[in-house]
């Protein structure tokens, strides 16, 4: 495997593998020498035309974790600003020596098209394109969710209730194929101008109440950030309404189960999406998903940049 | 593929005896030992000479670990492998006597790396290798302290161990 562009790359088995080579190198993040010579000599790229500090800086480090050389690309402040097409942009990076680029874009397909037209011959990891994919945090999210239900190898049987913004969310979208392939039950929530019926067809369940989704007693709540910057013209009457609705407040907080997960790819609208009750919860797992966001990175990286020697 | 059997199941036996006892020796005793198996086999066989230094000295305590080196590999990037957990005991290496365990000693390449992941995780005081079969071949300046069988062979040839928890039954074979 080269790329990790999209979940739909990945079978159970290859998944299952990657979350277990992420448990094993996560490990690694408690010693006292927090690297491993893996990746020595290997350039890694991060090249980000959206603003992303969580998911950018644990690329880097996990790329650091395995020794491998990283340079942060950010294309506001580069040639990008001046007309440079991202054909040109990686050959000029794959020209100064990267062996990876992981790429984060506002278009939908950008890091497949960089991976599948032939234009660089290392490897490309899709960070989040556009409302497409970021599959990354699904495997991340998946890991976090296995960890705490330790569930064994699978998700199988564990209900999870995504709740928000999900047209706009690469997020929700690369959740639904990785839980859905890892045997989870999953449930999509949001009001109908956020939450279109074509997810049907990706085999989850769709409601448009919160509580109505919450009285399932789902094992694991995910909350989703709300996407403005990828919203043009309005989706809710206002921020108030959308807050009454769908928020993760005091009051529905209070019907999730002892056992309920609380996810959030973050950044977190404190008060908006989720109540700060909620989000400082012990049963809030969002402090574990940043850290296996980096186990699973290091994992990602080591995958595809491993047997194309 | 002719299939030569140049171990079997009570020559394994005597050899882990006969390396327990050669560590005792070597250290003067049970004092800080830290044995720690590469996998896959050599867990395995770290844990029958554990048992076996229990039997052998009264006084033994038993420090017993795993030292994953897929990370730590020269060839790491040639082919994608299994990463196994690494656990090292409570008590740590630092200043211990480790004995590092494999089943087959060949190219040398694999004790290289272990050394290397060693290194990261603390410094003992002394390092020590044990292998249940030392097949020649070396290409690092690397040798092993106590070995259970000597076996000449040609570089063509494939030595499998085999071990009764991983593979079902006690045997060394060559392939030819």
């Amino acid at each position: 495997m080269k790329h990790l562009t999209s979940i739909r790359e990945l079978d159970t088995g290859s998944a299952i593998a990657i979350l277990d080579n992420a448990d094993e190198l996560g490990a690694v993040n408690s010693r006292e020498v927090k690297k491993l010579p893996a990746l020595r000599g290997k350039t890694v790229v991060n090249l980000f035309y959206e603003n992303s500090t969580r998911t950018r800086i644990s690329f880097e480090i996990a790329a650091k974790r395995l020794s491998a050389d990283v340079i942060n690309f950010a294309a506001a402040t580069s040639s990008v600003s001046k007309g440079e097409s991202l054909k040109d942009t990686a050959q000029t990076l794959e020209a100064l020596g990267a062996d990876a680029i992981v790429i984060r874009h506002p278009m939908s397909g950008a890091a497949q098209t960089l991976a599948t037209k032939g234009w660089i011959s290392g490897s490309v990891v899709n960070a989040g394109d556009g409302s497409h994919e970021h599959p990354t945090q699904a495997l991340l999210d998946a890991l976090t969710i296995r960890q705490i239900k330790k569930s064994g190898n699978d998700l199988a049987g564990i209900k999870v209730l995504i709740v928000g913004d999900i047209q706009h969310s690469r997020v929700a979208r690369s959740n639904v194929l990785l839980l859905s392939l890892l045997g989870a039950e999953v449930t999509l929530a949001g009001p109908e101008t956020l939450l279109p019926k074509t997810f049907a067809a990706m085999g989850c369940k769709i409601s448009h109440s919160f509580e109505e989704a919450l009285a399932e007693k789902p094992d694991v709540v995910m909350m989703l950030r709300v996407q403005r910057e990828r919203m043009q013209g309005t989706f809710f009457p206002s921020e108030r309404e959308y807050a009454a609705k769908w928020s993760l407040s005091g009051e529905r907080f209070k019907m999730l189960g002892n056992q309920t997960i609380i996810l959030h790819p973050g950044p977190m609208n404190r008060g908006f999406e989720i109540s700060n009750e909620a989000a400082d919860d012990p049963r809030s797992a969002v402090l574990t998903q940043v850290r296996n966001g980096l186990s699973v990175r290091m994992a990602v990286l080591y995958k595809l940049m491993a047997g194309e020697g | 593929m002719p299939l030569r059997t140049v171990l079997d199941s009570s020559d394994i036996s005597r050899a882990i005896k006969r390396i327990s006892h050669e560590i005792l020796e070597a250290n003067s005793g049970s004092e800080d030992l830290v044995l720690l198996g590469i996998p896959t086999r050599g867990v395995e066989l770290a844990e029958r000479i554990d048992v076996s230094l229990a039997e052998i000295d009264p006084g033994y305590v038993s420090n017993l670990g795993v030292l994953d080196i897929t990370m730590y590999r020269d060839d790491s990037l040639d082919a994608e492998r299994e990463i196994h957990p690494t656990q090292i005991p409570t008590s740590g290496i630092d200043d211990k006597v480790v004995v590092l365990i494999d089943d087959v000693l060949y190219s040398g390449r694999t004790v290289r790396s272990a050394l290397d992941a060693l290194i990261d995780i603390g410094r003992p005081r002394q390092v020590k290798l044990a292998v249940l079969v030392d097949r020649g071949h070396r290409e690092l300046p690397i040798r092993p302290d106590f070995v259970g069988k000597n076996l000449p062979t040609s570089a063509a040839e494939r030595v499998n161990v085999m071990l009764a928890n991983t593979d079902g039954s006690d045997q060394v074979v060559i392939e030819q």
